[in-house]
């Protein structure tokens, strides 16, 4: 450029806004008000983006709730995970002398907490007591029931343990059946694991939802403004700079529907813990209902703008790039 | 600073908007574009403007040959050429003062800059106390001269308007061009598409006719 004067201004003008420290400062300066736009466009229209943030938040709570719910159901499930009893029945005319060896090599074992014997003529008595069948049972020839030991394994023991403990016992030539009185806790801990899952699937469909909603409307808002990005792109804006805006209204989408899912799953949480407590009250436990808390409420709302970020990208990577000045 | 090298451009249904077009327009010079509507004067703005590219030849800005400037590097190149078109191309929803900063604000000057050189700008078309009106309230001449302040704003090196007379009256499109003048005035290569020929030979200044996208005359300075 010759050194006239508009030139040599000009110059003076480009050299301090392409310092490093100019550009970084210009960067964050469109940073600013690009999520500053882009927040004031969305609460310009109050009811659209209720709509919007209600629906991205049950799709977000859905999950969360469900969650919430297999969580406290495990820690109820987990207060009953112990003692578990084994019954070992042992093989018909069993002697006195077998049976008292094996209790003694069954008391010295460390993962059994304890050890009662309950010889067929006990059994019998209390059966005749309890079941009220005592007519019946005096006309016998002779006693149905077997001697039965009865051992509680350690706390520590996991349910696996217990099980494979239980067919260590079977395995034994006195013994002649071994049951556990735990199924049914394994029965609710394979029905907690399989909900999970279901949740987790769940999770991953409402969450792909959340991203096509999102993507759906930033690609409304692409198409409203056309016009000005095709002006934008003429007056040389760069794809970043028309890009910029749209991807903070998907974040300021999503983490509005993370902050009413939080809601939503407090809310759900307050309605149900007075009644769950009383609950809880009548089996004499103080259970009470445990929620996200505040990291898990921050987490959703993190999720949530996340996700609306990855909406946003969605629908700019593929509709921005058609937008040309023509 | 503008210069085609046997320039042609064919759109893609095989119609030939620009057949072999060779200009050269030097620095501080003020040009006008002219030809019947359809003979490729908008075509020929495009390719500066990289809004399209040629079938053949070459065109080279500021001595840059513009097949080697990529996508990526376009908006630095569109950043340093302004353009008026007959339509404005305002943002409707942005005041007058945001309309004009437009430029610098994508060229990333802080706000103080923004304001005094939107100001100025402003000022030079006269329309300074009508920096806070939307776009919508100003009449065409005032629209078309909000379109020409952004152009200017960012002090490009060259100005490039399509009919910007286009559906102004006499008075204000006599007024458009004295702007027009004015930049030049100040170092600024200005190329001016227009077929209004009778305010063009009113002003003296070099014109390039086309003719289905041939060049009858104005080739040489
Ligand atoms: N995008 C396009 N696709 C196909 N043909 C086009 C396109 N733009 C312009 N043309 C054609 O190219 C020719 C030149 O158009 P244009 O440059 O707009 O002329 P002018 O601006 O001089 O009126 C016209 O015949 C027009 O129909
Ligand atoms: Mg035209």
């Amino acid at each position: 450029m010759t050194g006239d004067a508009t030139s040599a201004r000009r110059e003076g003008a480009s050299l301090s806004r392409t310092s490093l420290r100019g550009r970084y400062d210009a960067w964050l300066r469109h940073h600013r008000q690009s999520s500053a736009d882009s927040l004031l466009r969305i609460l310009d229209n109050p009811v659209s983006s209720i709509l919007t943030w209600l629906v991205i938040g049950i799709a977000l709570a859905l999950p969360v709730s469900l969650d919430v719910a297999l969580d406290n159901a495990g820690r109820v499930s987990s207060t009953w995970d112990s003692p578990a009893q084994l019954s070992l029945f042992l093989v018909d005319g069993t002697s006195q002398a077998a049976a008292k060896e094996l209790i003694e090599e069954l008391s010295k074992d460390p993962q059994l907490a304890q050890v009662q014997f309950v010889s067929r003529e006990d059994a019998l008595e209390e059966f005749t007591r309890v079941s009220g069948f005592a007519d019946i049972l005096e006309n016998l020839q002779e006693n149905p029931l077997p001697d039965v030991v009865l051992v509680e394994p350690v706390d520590s023991l996991s349910p696996n343990e217990v099980t494979a403990l239980r067919d260590e016992f079977e395995a034994q030539p006195l013994v002649a059946e071994a049951t556990l009185d735990m199924a049914w806790l394994q029965r609710l801990n394979s029905l907690l694991e399989l909900s999970r899952r279901s949740v987790l699937a769940l999770g991953g469909f409402l969450i792909f939802g959340v991203v096509l909603i999102l993507g759906n409307t930033i690609r409304l808002a692409i198409e409203s403004r056309r016009e000005e990005i095709v002006i934008v792109k003429l007056v040389g804006g760069s794809n970043a700079f028309v890009r910029r805006p749209f991807l903070y209204s998907g974040l300021w989408y999503g983490v509005g529907g993370g902050v009413f899912a939080a809601l939503l799953v407090s809310a759900g949480l307050w309605f149900l813990s007075a009644p769950v407590e009383q609950l809880a009250a009548l089996y004499g436990s103080d259970f009470s209902l445990r929620g996200p808390g505040l990291i898990g409420s921050l987490n959703l709302v993190l999720v949530g703008g996340l996700l609306g970020l990855a909406g946003a990208w969605l629908a700019v990577s593929r509709h921005l790039g058609a937008i040309e000045p023509r | 600073m503008i210069v085609f090298d046997r320039v042609s451009k064919r759109y893609d249904e095989g119609h030939d908007a620009l057949r072999e077009i060779s200009i050269d327009i030097s620095r501080d010079e003020m040009v006008f574009l002219t030809g019947h509507s359809g003979a490729g004067k908008s075509t020929l703005l495009r390719l500066i403007m990289l809004m399209d590219r040629p079938t053949r030849g070459k065109v080279l800005i500021d001595g840059r040959d513009l097949a080697k400037v990529g996508s990526r590097a376009i908006p630095g190149h569109r950043r340093e050429i302004g353009v008026v078109f007959q339509n404005h191309q305002l943002l409707f929803d942005r005041s007058v003062f945001d309309n004009v900063a437009l430029p610098l604000v994508i060229a990333g000057y802080d706000q103080r800059e923004v304001g005094r050189r939107v100001r100025a700008a402003l000022d030079k078309v006269g329309l300074l106390e009508r920096e806070r009106a939307l776009p919508i309230t100003l009449s065409g001449g005032e629209q078309q001269r909000v379109g020409i302040a952004r152009a200017v704003v960012g002090r490009p090196k060259i100005l490039l308007a399509d009919e910007p007379t286009g559906n102004l009256d006499p008075a204000l499109s006599a007024d458009v061009m004295q702007l027009f003048e004015e930049f030049n005035r100040v170092g600024v290569t200005v190329l001016i598409a227009s077929h209004d020929l009778g305010l063009i030979s009113q002003l003296h200044h070099r014109t390039i006719t086309l003719r289905d996208g041939r060049l009858v005359s104005g080739m040489a300075a």
